[in-house]
């Protein structure tokens, strides 16, 4: 059966979407990309992605545990296709309305530009009729895929996702295969974008290997973690990482190398604020600081050119003189605030933030610090037999950010796993009775704040090496707010997660002063930060890759309980004694 | 009792949130191995009392000593590490902690130390803490979390365990349950001392009572002195 109400209010949304992806002017700007020679851009993959989902959503159902949602391809298609007739008409109003009305004087993107990239550039009466089509077809397939047998589903979003990942990281793509130069050409077309025969061998090639080798995936991940078997296995795949994490930098260029550097700058902090937030739960907004303390402490001792003292010493001695003015950072954040709780604690760390960036720019202290004009010449980490690294020599600078990502990773491995992070995860849940239990939250917490400020650290000394100035508006409030939103996304408390958060937002989308891998998004990735962020807190708020811990903590017992009886556990709930519960 | 010191003793304590004066001149002595209730209503004191004696409300006059050694200046923290548990009102478990985690990290103050004897023991008190220790501490049913809270707290091993209103939230039947168990663990060596509103049940297992009323220790005798005395059945076991 076809839910019409479902149908109705699903293709409104849709149809509202589309019109604000492109009255935000997303769909003109992703248009300047082509993925697939000629004429398929991102623009266009962007229209029918929204309208492919929201088929598939409306086929899907509401999802209910109890009932198992019917698969039928045909009704499914006929619900998306329903959907998407009604997301296509409401869209082509806008762009009528758009191209009648001219209200480019309050809202910029709405002109000519926005109706020749929604009509694909066919003029209004037609191409809004080839947009409503073109949307229509989308959506039902999206819907008649929701009731197709699962070999196809797997082997269609595979073949889909591979072609859609080689055409979008075609920089990456031909960065890694630059040793076969002719074989990148032959691919990609000289001005941008898969060729087509190149998108169906590679969508061809996804698919046959699905289907060939169904299910090897699992088997293999299922044996690398089986305990016993698994050693051997695991200490090679372990080995293979690590060589991976080795010679990637090698293979891929500069552009790549940066960005990978940006992201793991980030992965510093990530890692250095989930200590302070995601174990202690301690909601820190003003995180940057440590970061600027790290930056200025490490520019202030190395620059030449400092402008009060310049001692001028090397990277490697000044990082432990900066760790400890970190650490006293964190004490002297930490001190007055220990007695706040919850949002307290937030408006007035975020406050602290905002109170470091203004100090390094007022007249007050611009003689130590520059004010405006920052912190020049700082020179790079001196390497024996190297010379200084530094931001010019990405493909070497990487090691560093790697080597203290890995260190930061490791504190914080063993912070978790210890006496002070079951204490941290008491003081999380109640203070008081942390308290009671003899932990002492004032100590507990002063320690969150100094590792988490220590770490900080790090990614500002990185940081101060990599670029060669600082200024203060690398310091400011957003970059608090971003680092926030990796671990979130990531999933508070997990060391992976925040690696991964930080990766797919600042190496993908883009962190808050550069662009990443897909430039497209740099001017939306607000917008998309924002929305990731109400998605993974109504979805998913334990994060993309959660700890266990967590997704404990926010499911129910299920979990736990299961794996109990799994483990022979002899649980004998007796209900007739549960009378007591109030 | 004897010219013994008390293991926990108020002298001359007075408190203040903000300007309301709550605890006025209260002196309370408590010696090892005893069984103490402090009776009262509503608002008369009783959780003050306690939040008192384990720090989170510093007397504005007078002094908390614990074997005779003055702490009235000491942060919470330390006052629990000389043997001070408290089992608090409503349980108040980490509920998103399994129960092992919540008897684990009673332990706290005992890091590296063979906790196996300390399990058997709790084990031995609440069986049926045992068959729930992998799950979350939050479905846990009333009663049951009542347990794990008992059993949080003497993972301490405590010298002195205060238990704030142990009846309250719960069916009459575990209500005397729990007082039984709470004779057991004070029989076993531990000194407690019970906050509770229900004084027929808390004065049915104590040694001593102390009754408070708005703030002022009122009556303060042996459990059956007390049950005897006229004025404390008039006011709190609703006799007329």
């Amino acid at each position: 059966m076809i839910d019409l109400k479902r149908v109705r209010t699903f293709g409104l949304i849709a149809g509202g979407t589309l019109s604000f992806v492109a009255a935000i002017g997303m769909v003109e700007s992703f248009n300047e990309r082509t993925l697939i020679n000629p004429g398929i851009t991102m623009g266009l993959l962007l229209i029918l992605g929204i309208a492919a989902v929201f088929g598939y959503i409306v086929a899907a159902g509401k999802p209910n545990p109890l009932v198992e949602t019917a698969r039928d391809s045909r009704s499914g298609g006929i619900a998306g296709g329903l959907t998407g007739a009604i997301a296509g008409v409401v869209t082509s109003l806008f762009v009528l309305f758009v191209d009648t009305f001219d209200v480019s004087e309050f809202f910029p993107n709405m002109r000519e530009p926005l109706v020749e990239a929604m009509t694909f550039e066919l003029g209004v009466p037609v191409g809004l009729l080839v947009l409503t089509a073109v949307v229509t077809a989308t959506a039902a397939a999206g819907g008649a895929f929701h009731g197709m047998s699962d070999s196809f589903r797997a082997g269609m979003s595979r073949a889909l996702g591979w072609v859609v990942a080689f055409a979008l990281f075609e920089l990456v793509v031909s960065e890694i295969l630059d040793f076969a130069d002719p074989l990148v050409d032959l691919i990609y077309a000289p001005r941008g974008g898969l060729q087509p025969w190149a998108a169906v061998i590679i969508g061809a090639l996804a698919w046959w290997l699905s289907t060939r080798y169904k299910g090897r995936g699992e088997a293999f991940t299922e044996r690398v973690k089986d305990s016993e078997a698994g050693s051997r296995l695991r200490r090679s795949v372990i080995l293979f990482g690590v060589a991976a994490v080795i010679i990637l930098p090698m293979i891929v260029g500069g552009v790549v190398n940066e960005l990978l550097i940006t992201s793991g700058l980030f992965i510093l902090m990530g890692l250095g604020l989930n200590i302070v937030v995601g174990l202690a739960g301690l909601l820190d907004l003003g995180y940057v600081a440590f970061f600027a303390v790290g930056a200025y402490g490490t520019a202030i001792l190395t620059s030449p050119s400092s402008p009060a003292f310049a001692p001028g010493l090397s990277w490697w001695i000044a990082l432990p003189i900066v760790m400890v003015l970190a650490a006293i950072a964190g004490l002297f954040v930490g001190t007055p605030v220990i007695r706040m709780r919850g949002d307290y604690l937030a408006i007035v760390t975020l406050g602290f933030g905002e109170i470091v960036r203004i100090l390094l720019l007022s007249d007050w202290l611009t003689p130590i610090f520059g004010g405006a004009q920052g912190i020049t010449r700082i020179p790079g980490i001196p390497v024996p037999g190297a010379g200084t690294i530094s931001g010019t020599d990405p493909q070497l600078f990487i090691y560093f950010t790697f080597m203290f990502v890995l260190l930061a990773a490791y504190i914080s491995y063993r912070a978790q796993n210890s006496r002070i992070g079951r204490s941290w995860a008491a003081m999380r849940e109640d203070e008081d009775v942390a308290e009671a239990i003899g932990i002492s939250t004032v100590q507990a917490k002063l320690l969150a704040f100094v590792t988490g400020a220590v770490i900080a650290s790090f990614a500002g000394a990185l940081f101060s090496a990599k670029v060669g100035t600082v200024f203060t508006n690398s310091f400011d409030v957003l970059v608090s707010i971003i680092i926030l939103v990796v671990v979130i996304v990531g999933g508070m408390g997990s060391i992976r997660g925040v690696v991964v958060g930080a990766l797919v937002l600042i190496g993908i989308l883009g962190g808050p002063k550069s662009p990443g891998l897909l430039a497209e998004f740099s001017e939306f990735k607000l917008l998309i930060y924002g929305a990731l962020l109400v998605y993974m807190m109504l979805k998913r708020p334990e994060g993309l890759l959660p700890s266990v811990r967590r997704s404990r903590e926010l499911h129910g017992e299920d979990l736990t309980q299961d794996a109990w009886l799994d483990k022979g556990g002899d649980f004998t709930g007796d209900s007739a004694e549960e009378e007591a519960t109030t | 009792m004897t010219s013994r010191t008390p293991v926990l003793s108020f002298k001359g304590v007075n408190t203040h949130y903000g300007a309301v004066h709550i605890l006025k001149d209260v002196d309370i002595d408590i010696y090892a191995g005893e069984m103490v209730s402090l009776l009262g209503g509503n608002a008369s004191g009783k959780t003050t009392t306690l939040k008192t004696i384990l720090g989170y409300v510093k007397p504005t006059s007078g002094q908390v000593l614990l074997d005779g050694e003055d702490v009235s200046d000491w942060p919470t923290a330390e006052r629990v590490g000389r043997g001070v548990t408290m089992v608090p009102e409503n349980r108040r478990l980490f509920k998103r902690m399994t129960v092992k985690e919540n008897l684990e990290i009673g332990a706290y103050l005992r890091p590296g130390e063979d906790l196996s004897s300390d399990y058997d023991r709790v084990f031995e008190l609440f069986p049926r803490v045992k068959e729930r220790l992998a799950q979350k501490a939050g479905t846990l049913s009333g009663g049951e979390q009542q347990m794990v809270a008992m059993g949080r707290a003497l993972m301490a091993r405590p010298k002195v365990l205060l238990m704030d209103e142990p009846s309250m939230g719960l069916a009459p039947v575990l209500v005397a349950q729990n007082f039984e168990i709470i004779e057991r663990i004070n029989k076993a060596g531990t000194t407690v001392f019970v906050v509770e509103q229900n004084a027929n049940m808390a004065l049915s297992i104590a040694d001593r009572g102390y009754v408070l009323q708005t703030g002022k220790i009122v009556l303060d005798d042996t459990a059956e002195g007390l049950l005897a005395n006229p004025q404390m059945r008039q006011a709190y076991l609703g006799e007329v």
